[in-house]
């Protein structure tokens, strides 16, 4: 079967069940809406997968091409500047729908069992039908509008996702936080987007990303020498490109809306915020690789720079939470830095282009390894009622599949061969050893982090020992319907990385920097070293946290204030709270709403005002009074007369 | 007979029949205004259809469906002359999408129905008479015709403030009316050759205005008169400073006539601004046209500041239309292609989307009995269908893709910013400020309002949409989805409009 023919059936099956569980699901029985959902959103996944297989075998051993699978005009800006909605299928769209659909599946079967029996089940489905059409949209687009049309629309189904519980306060204010700092970044994009069309005159990532001769010629011709304020409009436009980006991978400053938006049901969380929407920032880099590299070195070198410090500056907090979903969320936040440093270090075609490649296979594994910890949580905190460590503890034998994936993952994201995550973090450990020391410092650090507040949740869920207070009810294992995703996905993270490590099926075969497949090896000695961080860090864990003992109370004690400012994630929250309420609201919202209404209608109800005394004042000459009108006459022929007498003589 | 001509014609026949009707009958009534807006809808979908299959079959004068000129005032040479463009179609498909809806929004009157809906008719009139004229003359009448129905509208079947913001509205825009009846009278009389007949007829003027520059002839005069034309259309566009009616105006006045107001009336400021002062002076409107860009630019982000710390819903969402507003103007101003379809676009849009937000304004009023943002809470789990379509209007005001502002904003920032000169293109960037602030007091309402928890116990008990409420935006809704999910007929339908338009400039 041709299953680039069915590429249409990608972006239309999900729509229709937005439109058919949105509009009608409320008339369904919530338990049919869900299977609905799911089993056309199987279907997508099988499409989407064999468009990627067909694809990648087709072209396996070749240059893989871009092709548009199809692409209508939507609308007409200009003659040239015209939207276009299509589809693009290269290396890292097709690894993109491999991702998506996979993860997306997995979370539409486990919300099955998750979300069973909440109010809004079907609104619940019908979000995500929205949120898998906009990711699977926005990793087709042929072109750089289209991108921004479907990535307006993932930031709004993440919005609703994240608001799912709006009876919650907390969860309205997430939400509306997410949405606009997310906003504030797009804006950076959207005029990035402005910028590059006006000189360029086209929004096609085809001829945006041609690379002739070491040079993005359609960027080189129209932009290049062209400079403002001393910066290349280059630089600043592709800067300004990624800041967008910047926004929905949540790299600092823009991070903080990800661990607030947790509020939402956990499955959401799994598939928006840690597998594939948060990622979008990264791809878009990807998509336009060539011109950064080609056109802006600079920028990438800060992006690797951005990318190193938010890398850190996260798992620095991760360390210090409390809340399981909130060490997740900053470990993702983490780990898409890490994707960032790849770019930001790679050059590109060949060897050269290894951080490229590293990064998208990061991307990868990391979504499969990061859902799976998220499910798990999920798990956790469907048998323990709460998202706090303190009420855990002891579980692996209460859960006991829960356990053995969340391990896995665990071992995974440490970087412990030969799960899939020791291969991905390793090639970008290498990429950044290559071409920058401090950036590979920071980032071999952080491995060793990221180890360390893994085993930590690790251990603190499992083992431990139970919680002061008990459990509320005995804890018990998640029913079928969650537990098979778990296992799905912890059997992708194993296959995978074996793979890898025998060589077979490597993923730099398929995705690079030039399209051209080129071999890998793996670099033991740095690679041992990073192994090395990775033990250090479960050891340390294992010291802490293993059994209960007042270790970890002790360390805290030596180390309060840092504690403090990592476990109040440095107060970069108080700071944006600070400058929208007290700078945005009181200093510029405020005065001119009453600029508004004192001055300016002021104005307006003076002029009226005005006209109304003039004539209470002159009315008073008019009082019908016979006398005085009397008077008034004879007062004026005398004056008349005084003043023409005056004037005769 | 010119089916232009029913759009004025129809409203005539049912303000007779309802003239006729005993005022108790309200049912009967109710029945008349809505099949009489049917009949409207069904024009002016024929016209459209009929208008782009006359445009694909090759037909590519200026304005289509003219009718040949009935002379009214013979010595100063006025006639009732109508034709439309793809710019006049687009706004009479509007209006009338909006008309329709305003009626079943106003099954909720009870007082003095007939009355009512005698007034609503005329200001029909009068929105349907401005967009089919072209004669400045006419649409200058049609115009004051639309106006002054809003005072008795407003005054007497108001809440609130209501004879106060009656007043204040009404004297503003006849304030501007001023302004406007000199700036046609200088066109009368600058725009033709010395001794030739003058006329009214706009194109025909805009033939001369053409000729004479050509010519070289004095082109002086428009200066003085292009600002005023354009502030006194720019009034009714809720032009930076000159927008004070707005807030007090929409606050005040029944729910069906904020959605008249705001998704017609305030596109007449625009058309007109567009229509009149650039089109019949395009000299002066190059010249000038950096003086209305800061106003209009201050428009865009003021208005969306003003409205972040609003209490009141119905001022919110006019601070929300002076900033909408101010884009329409904006975008014209920039003078291309693109930008000018795109602020049409933005007509059509906002006129949807705030006609949909008076809507459900006025319908959550008429439950709660509150408009301010910090009375309510949680209502999202009483009225389930209310505030889901709230959150749809909400995001299609902030530009969410597949709904219609989306489509218009970004024709609008793309095609500003083609601009070539630098100081169009920071001012379009610092238009594009106002997608994130529009965000924040979108989403500060609908956080505020519909999601969170219930604020007040009275609330628990009140009732969802009834049938004509879900009628009417349902409909505004599938309108504004339609626009956003295929914009392209409309945008190109327009955009052929523009090209005759802008070539002048």
């Amino acid at each position: 079967m041709e299953f680039l023919n069915l590429a249409p059936l990608v972006l239309a099956l999900p729509f229709a069940m937005f439109l058919i569980i949105g509009l009608f699901g409320y008339k369904m029985c919530p338990k049919f809406a869900g299977i609905l959902g799911t089993s056309v959103f199987a279907l997508t996944s099988i499409v989407c997968y064999g468009i990627a297989i067909q694809y990648f075998v087709a072209n396996y051993g070749m240059e893989y091409p871009k092709e548009v699978l199809f692409n209508f005009d939507w609308l007409h800006i200009t003659e040239n500047l015209v939207i276009s909605i299509g589809f693009l299928l290269d290396p890292i769209s097709a690894t993109m729908l491999i991702v998506i659909s996979t993860v997306s599946l997995m979370v539409h079967i486990y919300s099955l069992g998750y979300m069973h029996g909440e109010d809004g089940f079907q609104r619940y489905y019908a979000v995500l039908s929205l949120f898998s059409f906009a990711m699977l949209g926005l990793v087709v687009a042929t072109n750089i509008f289209q991108m921004y049309i479907f990535w307006e629309l993932v930031g709004v189904s993440s919005f609703l996702l994240i608001s799912f519980y709006f009876k919650k306060p907390s969860a309205v204010r997430a939400a509306k936080k997410a949405f606009i700092v997310t906003r504030f970044a797009d804006m950076f994009f959207l005029i990035g987007i402005l910028i590059i069309s006006y000189y360029t005159q086209t929004f096609d990532f085809g001829i945006l990303t041609e690379v002739i001769d070491g040079q993005v010629p359609i960027v080189h011709e129209t932009m290049g020498g062209i400079t403002l304020g001393g910066l290349s409009v280059i630089s600043i436009a592709v800067f300004l490109i990624f800041l967008g980006g910047a926004g929905k991978s949540a790299m600092f400053p823009f991070h903080i809306w990800l661990p607030d938006a947790m509020e939402g049901p956990t499955p959401a969380s799994a598939l928006i915020h840690a597998a594939t929407m948060v990622v979008a920032g990264v791809y878009l880099v990807a998509r336009l690789f060539p011109v950064y590299s080609f056109e802006a070195p600079e920028v990438l070198e800060v992006i690797a720079y951005i990318g190193a410090f938010t890398s850190i500056f996260s798992a620095i907090i991760a360390c210090a939470q409390t809340d399981i979903k909130r060490v997740l969320a900053f470990s993702t936040i983490s780990q898409i830095a890490y994707m960032m440093v790849a770019l930001g270090v790679s050059g590109f075609g060949g060897e050269e282009g290894l951080g490229y490649t590293a990064s998208m296979w990061h991307l990868f594994t990391h979504a499969m390894f990061k859902a799976l910890l998220f499910m798990g949580a999920g798990a956790i905190i469907h048998a323990v009622h709460s998202n706090e460590m303190d009420a855990m503890g002891n579980l692996r034998k209460k859960l006991p599949i829960t356990h053995a994936t969340f391990l896995i993952a665990c071992l995974a994201i440490a970087g412990i061969p030969p799960f899939s995550g020791f291969f991905s973090k390793d090639e970008i450990i290498v990429a950044a050893f290559e071409a920058n020391k401090w950036v590979f410092a920071v980032e071999y650090i952080v491995a060793g982090l990221t180890a360390f507040y893994m085993f930590r949740l690790y251990f603190r869920i499992f083992w431990f020992g139970e919680p002061d207070n008990g459990f509320e009810h005995e804890p018990h294992e998640a029913p079928s319907t969650m537990t098979i995703p778990l296992i799905v996905l912890a059997a992708i993270t194993v296959i995978t990385g074996i793979c890898w490590a025998f060589g077979i099926l490597q993923f730099s075969q398929f995705v690079s920097s030039d399209s051209l497949g080129y071999a890998i090896e793996t670099h033991w000695s740095i690679a041992l070293l990073s192994i090395m961080a990775g033990l250090i860090g479960i050891c340390v864990a294992y010291f802490l946290y293993f059994k209960k003992t007042g270790r970890p109370n002790t360390v805290v004690s030596y180390i309060k204030r840092p504690y403090l400012w990592a476990y109040n994630r440095f107060y970069i929250d108080e700071i944006y709270l600070f400058i929208t309420n007290n700078i945005i609201f009181k200093r510029i919202c405020e005065p001119i709403a009453w600029f508004d209404r004192h001055i300016i209608d002021g104005f307006m109800n003076l002029l009226a005002w005005f006209t109304n005394s003039a004539s209470e004042g002159t009315k008073e000459v008019q009082d019908g009074n016979v006398q005085s009108y009397a008077w008034v006459y004879i007062m004026g022929v005398i004056v008349i007369t005084l003043v023409s007498i005056l004037n005769y003589l | 007979m010119n089916i232009l001509s029913l759009f004025v014609i129809i409203p005539l026949i049912m303000m007779a029949i309802i003239f006729c009707i005993k005022g108790e009958n309200k049912s009967l009534i109710r029945v008349v205004m809505s099949v009489g807006g049917l009949a409207l809808l069904a024009v002016s979908a024929y016209l459209t259809i009929n208008y782009l299959k006359l445009r694909s079959g090759g037909d590519d004068s200026e304005f289509l469906f003219t009718n040949t000129p009935l002379m009214w005032f013979e010595s100063l040479n006025i006639h009732y002359a109508v034709g439309v463009d793809g710019i006049s179609v687009a706004m009479l498909l509007l209006s009338s999408i909006i008309v329709i809806t305003g009626v079943f929004v106003s099954y909720a009157i009870e007082d003095k129905v007939k009355e009512y809906f005698l007034w609503f008719l005329m200001l029909s009139i009068g929105v349907f008479g401005f967009f089919i004229s072209l004669d400045l003359f006419t649409m200058f009448l049609f115009y004051e015709v639309a106006l002054i129905p809003m005072y008795l509208l407003i005054g007497l079947w108001g809440s609130g403030k209501k004879e106060y913001s009656a007043m204040k509205l009404t004297l503003m825009l006849m304030g501007g009316s001023a302004f406007l009846m000199v700036g046609i009278l200088g066109i009368y009389y600058n725009s033709t050759p010395d001794g030739a007949l003058r006329t009214f007829n706009i194109q025909e003027i805009s033939q001369n205005v053409a000729a004479l520059a050509n010519s070289g002839a004095d082109m002086s005069w428009q200066n003085i008169f292009f600002p005023l034309t354009f502030i006194g259309f720019g009034v009714l566009g809720a032009m930076f400073p000159f927008h004070t009616w707005s807030p007090d105006g929409h606050a005040s006045a029944p729910t069906a006539v904020s959605m008249l107001h705001a998704g017609v009336l305030m596109k007449l400021g625009g058309y007109g601004c567009f229509r009149v002062a650039m089109y019949l002076m395009p000299q002066a409107a190059s010249e000038l046209s950096w003086i209305f860009i800061i106003l209009t630019g201050i428009s865009v982000v003021y208005g969306a500041f003003s409205a972040c710390v609003q209490t009141d819903l119905k001022y919110i969402n006019a601070y929300s239309s002076v900033s909408h507003c101010g884009l329409v103007l904006f975008a014209l101003l920039m003078m291309n292609k693109a930008a000018m379809t795109g602020a049409i676009l933005q007509m059509v849009s906002h006129g949807l989307m705030t006609a949909l937000f008076f809507a459900l304004i006025g319908m959550i009023y008429g439950r709660t009995h509150t408009r301010d943002i910090r009375e309510m809470g949680g209502l999202m789990k009483v009225m389930p269908v209310l505030c889901v379509c709230y959150v749809i209007a909400g995001l299609a005001s902030l530009g969410l893709p597949g709904l219609s502002g989306f489509v218009a904003e970004m024709t609008i920032f793309v095609g500003a910013f083609q601009h070539p000169d630098l100081f169009h293109r920071i001012f379009v960037i610092l238009g594009c400020s106002s997608i994130v602030i529009t965000a924040v007091y979108i989403l500060r309402v609908v956080g505020k309002i519909l999601f969170g928890p219930m604020q007040d116990p009275h609330h628990e008990t009140l009732t969802d949409a009834v049938w004509y409420e879900k009628v009417a935006v349902f409909s505004l809704i599938f309108a504004i989805a339609a626009i956003g999910l295929c914009p392209l007929w409309l945008s190109d339908m327009i955009s052929e409009g523009i090209e005759n338009i802008v070539k002048i400039f």
